[in-house]
This record gives structure tokens, sequence and C-alpha cells, in this order.
């Protein structure tokens, strides 16, 4: 009666409000390697000061089941004080930072920075024979651009995993504003 | 608030003008007093000494001293188990806390409220790999279910207030406390509890309270149905004792039939005619049979184990499924429910009797009837029937009349793990949520001997029995030495069959009878063993002896070693074979024939 389940994997990126305290980030890997959870990315960074808080962006995938097993187990961890699931939740941005160094000569140079321009792309170190360029957008879009470099000469490439945020008015997940008092 | 002051300077700081500023040590002791803790299950070493110099000098709680780390962690989990309160453990840095890995792992899985503090080196030297250093929080982590490096003196009071009140609140579990030494002999303001007390309650706080529309919905569920079935855990009992009364009450309200899962003995009277034993793997027949023909499954506190579903594609597949559980990711992890309710089990439970009170008119009764004819037919199947003939002691019959000798009496029983355990749950019944103390989720061989130390503790004055296997006994059988210092009463009851019982019997039934290193070989003679520690030793070789030895354990003051020598090749049935539905149970050793082990089944554990 209920066994009929869903078993097609989907990707799902979520936001999760942690205690920026030592051992959190480990807790949070832990989890997904101790059971067995996919991990796509996963980006982490201090954003709120006054109250310590972190906020960790990570893209996994796995079937509706899984994913609201994933869901459940984070939100158990006692440092963790808030889980989101943006695709649950609906439109969402995701934006990816990525910097592409691209080591060529001649021709190519000019089809990369061609390239670059069109991927709306910031040149921020060149030599005569290299380019390091920042890219930012969708992952897919990162991935194209990092694909054509490929095709142009020898790359290195840095990024920065997902980070996601919801569309329109809604604030998720609160920071403290500076008017607030300490409590 | 404080500060860490050099190692040097620590205990004249101590001692200092400010009568509120103690050491670390000394806090320790003084938050766990005012927590009520009234023992500590523990184990000395370098990292601890000053823990243990408090103790001491304070003298305001009980130390009990194990002989092995692991057995402090049991004997914790024991008392914890059966008085409802935190088990709290003290070992040292390195070894002290692997060897408590076992332990805490074992609570993590059953559910129990343990606070373990581990001793650490001192911070400087954090990272150096200095002598007995460990990395206890990373080793700890996936085994606890929360734990705490504590390297800020100011953190110590608060950490402390706030690990108790994580493991004991939402659904319980072991919390690790690592104290560097250096902690330990700093100086603390005591004069900043009060704050500390609640910030420890702020961070966490799991939902209580469930939904009250799912309550009703669930309400209407079970009172609409034709074929209901209760699924009862240990979340029950964890719940404390008022959850049982609830659902004392429910069944007796509905008349619905109730099984239990090994967690959950004891929350129903075992000779409730609503009861239909255990479930699962070895689980009674009827029980096993009315989860698979139920229409609608109340789960309370339990979490669809794999040792109660069998196959899950092929688990319950005609009911309607309600599951409370105070863990959100118990529900829909294992099997799919139609209505998951968060909430605390006893609280769900009184809301629920509420709702179908105000339902009752609604049960089906001619249904009901129906439903109940069905399931005596599977009763009449006489699942647990053995045949105790001539003067060799079955197993079964050795428990069965253990039981029967207790049954008048408030008596508490671990076990180890292996077929005494199962047969224990079968042949065994329990009364009061409380009194069955035993290594479910794991599955610890070892635990009975050292949980039986704890429950001795807690309930001073109580028949306190381990039934026991010769193998699992001796995984632990250090702690005869903790017993006999401590003069606890316990009754280790051998069922001894020479063999890692369960091992030889999924050997026999799945390996073709190779025997491959599951005899127990060169076994000590118990009786002597017992003497040597100072307590008495009885042995039970044929039927006849059975009895007299059953009334000299029981009868007598101090603890007690039996050996039960049974049959030595007897296995434990009903039984789900791995791999196959809950509805294809062995029913006997003539039954295994008929139902080979699938090559699927063979994977499983
Ligand atoms: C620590 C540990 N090691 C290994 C096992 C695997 N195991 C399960 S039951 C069992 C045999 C137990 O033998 P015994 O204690 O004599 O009990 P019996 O099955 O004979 O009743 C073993 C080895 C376990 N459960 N725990």
């Amino acid at each position: 009666m209920s066994q009929h389940m869903n078993n097609d994997e989907v990707r799902h990126t979520l936001s999760i409000l942690v205690d920026n305290e030592p051992g959190v980030l480990a807790r949070v890997i832990g989890l997904f390697s101790g059971r067995g959870y996919n991990i796509e990315s996963l980006t982490v960074a201090g954003v709120d000061e006054t109250k310590n808080l972190s906020r960790i962006s990570i893209v996994t995938r796995g079937t509706p089941m899984v994913i609201e097993q994933v869901k459940a187990q984070l939100d158990r961890i006692v440092p963790v004080h808030m889980v989101r699931d943006l695709t649950q939740q609906g439109l969402h941005i995701e934006r990816e930072l990525a910097l592409i160094k691209v080591v060529n000569k001649g021709e190519a140079r000019i089809e990369a920075l061609r390239i670059a321009d069109t991927f709306r792309a910031n040149t921020l170190d060149s030599t005569l024979e290299s380019f390091v360029f920042e890219v930012t957008g969708s992952s897919s879009k990162i991935s194209a651009f990092v694909e054509l470099m490929r095709s142009l000469g020898h790359v290195e490439v840095s990024r920065t995993g997902v980070s996601a945020i919801s569309r329109g008015l809604n604030v998720d997940m609160p920071i403290r504003t500076q008017n607030e008092t300490k409590d | 608030m404080t500060k860490t002051s050099q190692p040097k300077s620590h205990a004249s700081k101590a001692d200092s003008s400010n009568d509120l500023a103690v050491t670390g040590a000394d806090a320790v002791l003084r938050v766990l007093e005012d927590l009520g803790v009234e023992v500590i299950f523990g184990y000395p070493g370098g990292a601890v000494l000053p823990i243990y110099d408090a103790l001491f000098k304070r003298n305001s709680i009980r130390h009990i001293l194990v002989r092995h780390e692991q057995a402090a962690v049991h004997a914790a989990e024991g008392y914890a188990r059966s008085t409802g309160k935190v088990g709290v453990v003290l070992v040292t840095s390195g070894p002290g806390a692997t060897n408590a890995v076992t332990g805490l792992t074992d609570a993590l899985m059953d559910s129990i409220p343990i606070l373990c503090l581990t001793g650490q080196v001192p911070t400087h030297l954090i990272g150096n790999d200095a002598f007995q250093e460990a990395d206890t929080v990373g080793i700890t982590r996936p085994c606890t279910k929360h734990n705490y490096l504590v390297k800020q003196a100011e953190n110590l009071v608060p950490v402390l207030y706030e690990a108790f009140h994580v493991a004991s609140s939402g659904r319980p579990g072991p919390v690790v406390v690592d104290l560097p030494k250096d902690i330990q002999f700093a100086e603390i303001d005591m004069g900043q509890v009060e704050p500390a007390k609640t910030k420890a309650v702020s961070r966490y706080r799991p939902v209580m309270t469930p939904d009250a529309d799912a309550i009703r919905q669930a309400a209407d569920m079970i009172t609409s149905a034709s074929r209901p079935i209760i699924y009862g855990g240990g979340g029950i009992i964890n719940s404390g004792d008022e959850a049982s009364e609830h659902l004392r009450e429910l069944v007796a309200l509905t008349g619905f039939p109730t099984t239990l899962t090994l967690m959950g003995l004891g929350v129903l009277p075992s000779e409730d005619k609503h009861f239909l034993g255990m479930l699962g793997m070895h689980g009674t027949y009827e029980a096993n049979m009315s989860m698979y023909h139920c229409d609608v499954m109340l789960n309370v506190g339990a979490r669809f184990d794999d040792r109660v579903t069998g196959l899950t594609s092929g688990f319950s597949p005609h009911s309607q499924k309600i599951h409370i559980d105070i863990d959100k990711s118990s529900i829909n992890k294992n099997i799919r429910v139609d209505l998951g309710i968060v909430g605390d089990a006893g609280i769900a439970l009184k809301m629920l009797v509420d709702e179908v009170k105000k339902r009752k008119a609604a049960i089906k009764k001619d249904a009901l009837s129906e439903w109940w004819k069905k399931i005596e037919e599977w009763r009449a199947v006489r699942c647990l029937e053995y045949n105790q003939t001539g003067d060799i002691i079955k197993p079964q019959y050795a428990i069965h009349r253990l039981w029967q000798k207790c049954k008048d009496n408030d008596v508490y029983v671990t076990t180890e793990v292996g077929q005494h355990q199962m047969w224990a749950a079968q042949y065994f019944g329990f009364n009061a949520p409380k009194r069955w103390m035993t290594s479910g989720g794991l599955g610890t061989m070892g635990y009975g001997l050292p949980a039986a130390m704890g429950v001795q503790i807690g309930n001073p004055g109580k028949t306190v029995i381990d039934i026991a296997g010769e193998a699992s006994f001796m995984m632990n059988m250090q702690e005869l030495s903790t017993i006999a210092q401590y003069q606890l009463p316990v009754k280790i009851f051998i069922i001894n069959n020479e063999w890692m019982g369960m091992v030889r019997q999924w050997q026999e039934l799945i390996h073709g009878g190779r025997y491959s290193e599951s005899y127990s070989a060169s076994l000590p003679d118990f009786q002597k063993l017992a003497d040597c520690f100072g307590m008495k030793g009885l042995v039970a070789k044929v039927t006849d002896d059975l009895d007299p030895v059953i009334d000299e354990m029981l009868g007598t003051d101090g603890p007690v070693l039996v050996d039960v020598r049974v049959a030595k090749e007897e296995n434990c049935f009903p039984m789900i074979p791995s791999g196959a539905t809950h509805n294809q149970m062995l029913l006997g050793p003539n039954d295994k024939a008929a139902k080979p082990v699938s090559e699927e089944g063979m994977v499983l554990v």
C-alpha cells in the first residue's frame, strides 16, 4: 500500500544554518559518509558574527525518501539550527564562482579571450602564455566554460561549490540586524 | 567569567579569596551533584586524576570501580535503563576512551542516556601525539548523540549542563565530554551556574507534543480498522512509566492485538490476553503473521528495524501505517508510512487515548472478533512449544523454569547476546517496563554482566539476573571482581551449550554445517571460577538439578554464578530466515529444508 515509492534520484540543494563551532563540519560530512549519502558540492562560511552562525550549502542527490532522511538526520545534529530544502521550496538562485587558469599560445589565446567575454568572465591575471579568469554562474555554466577552455590549452580549475538562496522576500535564515541588541 | 591559568598556578588560584572559585575538577562534581547524579561508573588514569582527587575529597557521589571501561558504560546503561536516570561514566584519556567506544555505540543504538566524561591531555599538547592522547571527539563523533571537547575553562560548566540535557531529552543517547587535564585544574567561577543552566536547555529543544490533527487522524484510522495491530517499542519505555500506562489503556480500550519489540518488552504484561509476544526474526508466529496481514498498523516508539521487518519489500503489504516517534529521522527511514507523527510516545499515547475514547463506537467489533479468530489460529500453532524429555536440559526449559520461579517477584533481567538472549525474550515474561535490559541494536556480547551490576546498583534489594551464554559471559567476566568488591548480589545464569550457539545455528542453516571457529573450547570450571572470586557457584547438569539450583540461586543473598549445562545443538525457533519476508517463518528444525535461505539472504547479517 504505502510501499510504492519513487526511486528516481533527484538533485536537491539544501541550506543549513549551524553554530560555528569546532567539529560541526565534520559532523555534517560524517553524516553523509557514514550513511552513504551523496555530496555533489558543499560550501561553508560564517554568516552571522554576533550569533556565531555559519551557513552550509549542500547539493545532494537521492530518491525522495533518501532526501527526506538526509534532512531529518541533519536536523538531529545538536549545533544545526535550521535545514531548508531550496529545491523543494521552489524558486531559488544557485551560484558558483570559479577561477580558471589556461596556458596557451597564439590563436588559442584570442579565442580564449573571446569566449571569456561571452561568459562575462573577468581576467584576473595574464602573462604572455596564460590567463586566469574568474567566472560566476550556475554550475552548468561553469562546467561549459571549463570544457571550452580545455580545448584551448592546459587548464587548472578551482571552484567554490554552490552557494544558494531563495528568491523573493522570504527571509528563511535571518541574521541579526545591526541595531538588534544582544540577548 | 573564568580564566584559564597556567598549570603551575592552578591549585593556588582555586584556593583564592573568591569562594565561588573552584577547580575545574571540583566544578565537574558540583555540577553532577546539582544534576542529582548518585553514582559514577569509572576507571582512573593520569588524565582524570584531578577528578578522582575531587571525588575523594568531596565524597558526595558514589564511584563504582569497574575492571574495564567497556563495562563502565554497560553498567551505566543498565543503571539508566532500569531507573530512567542518566548513567554517568568517567574514564581516562587514550585507552580509557577507546575502551568505552563499544559501550557508547551500544547506548547510541538502543537510545540510552549516558554522560561519559573522558580525560584528555592538556590543551597545549592536543595534536602532538602526546602520551595517551587519542582524538576522542573524532573517534566518538559517530557513536555519540553529541560530544564536546572543552578547550576553554569558561565553557566547562555550560557544556556539562548541556551535555546532560542532550543525553536525557528527546531521543536519549550517549554524550561524551572530553576534559583536558589543564581544564580540570583551571579556576572556575561557580557564580555563573544559573545562566549556564538556562542556556543549557535553550539550544536543543526536541519536539515533544505531537500535532493534534495528526493524532485525530491516527484515531480515525485505527478506529475504522478491520484488522488493526499495535506495535510498540523501546521508545515507550524511554518516555517514562506513564507511557506504558497509556499504552495499556489504549489496548484495554480498543481490544487491539499488540506486539512489542525486543526493546519494548514489559510495556504490556506478558500475560495480557492482547499480547501476541515479541515480533521479528525470533518473534512469535502470531505476532509476525498479524503484522503481515493487518490493515492498520500503529507503531509507537519502534523503528522498523531489519530484525523486525524481514525483507522490507514484502513487509505488511496491505496495511496503512502510522508511526509515532520522537526522532523524525526514524520515520520513513526503512518503511514508508502513511502517517508519521513526531513527538513523545507518552504524550502522543495520552492524546490518542482521549481521541479514541470519543470514537469508541466506531470500532468495528465484528471485524475485530473475526480478526482475533484468525490470530487465535496462528496462536494455536504454539510456535514456542519445545520438547523437554529425558535428562538433558533444554535451554528453553531452563529459562522457562527460571521465569516460573521469578514471576511473582519483581525481578530484573539482563542478557548477553545470542540464542540465550532470544530464548530469554521468548520464555521470560515481563510485567513492567524497565525490567529487561538487553543489547538490541548493537548486539554486544559481554553486555549483560556489567549491565546487571548497574541495574543492581540502581535497584538495591531487587533480584537481578544476567541470563548469559558461556561465550558472551567470558567477554567481560573480569567484572566478577567488581561484583565481588561491592558484594553485588547479581545472579549469573549461564545457559552453557559449549557453543557460540547463535553462530553455530547460522552455520548449520546457511553454511552447510561447517562449524568454523564457533566451539567454546577450554571453558573454565565455572563453579571454581565463582569460588576464586569468593562467590557461590552452582551447576545444573541434568533436568532434576534445575529446580533446586534455581531455588538455591534465588535464595542466596550474595552473588551466584550458575552453570546450566544445556542441550548443545538446540536451535532457536521460530525464525524469519534472512532474506525472507516476515510471513515466511521457520517454525522448527523440520521446516528448514522446505524454505532454503536465498542467495540475497546469505549476505544479510
Ligand atoms: C562482541 C561480539 N562479537 C561477536 C558477536 C557475534 N555473535 C553473535 S551471537 C554469538 C555467539 C554467542 O555465544 P554465547 O554467548 O555462548 O550464546 P549462545 O548463542 O550460545 O546462547 C556471536 C559470536 C557479537 N554479537 N558480539
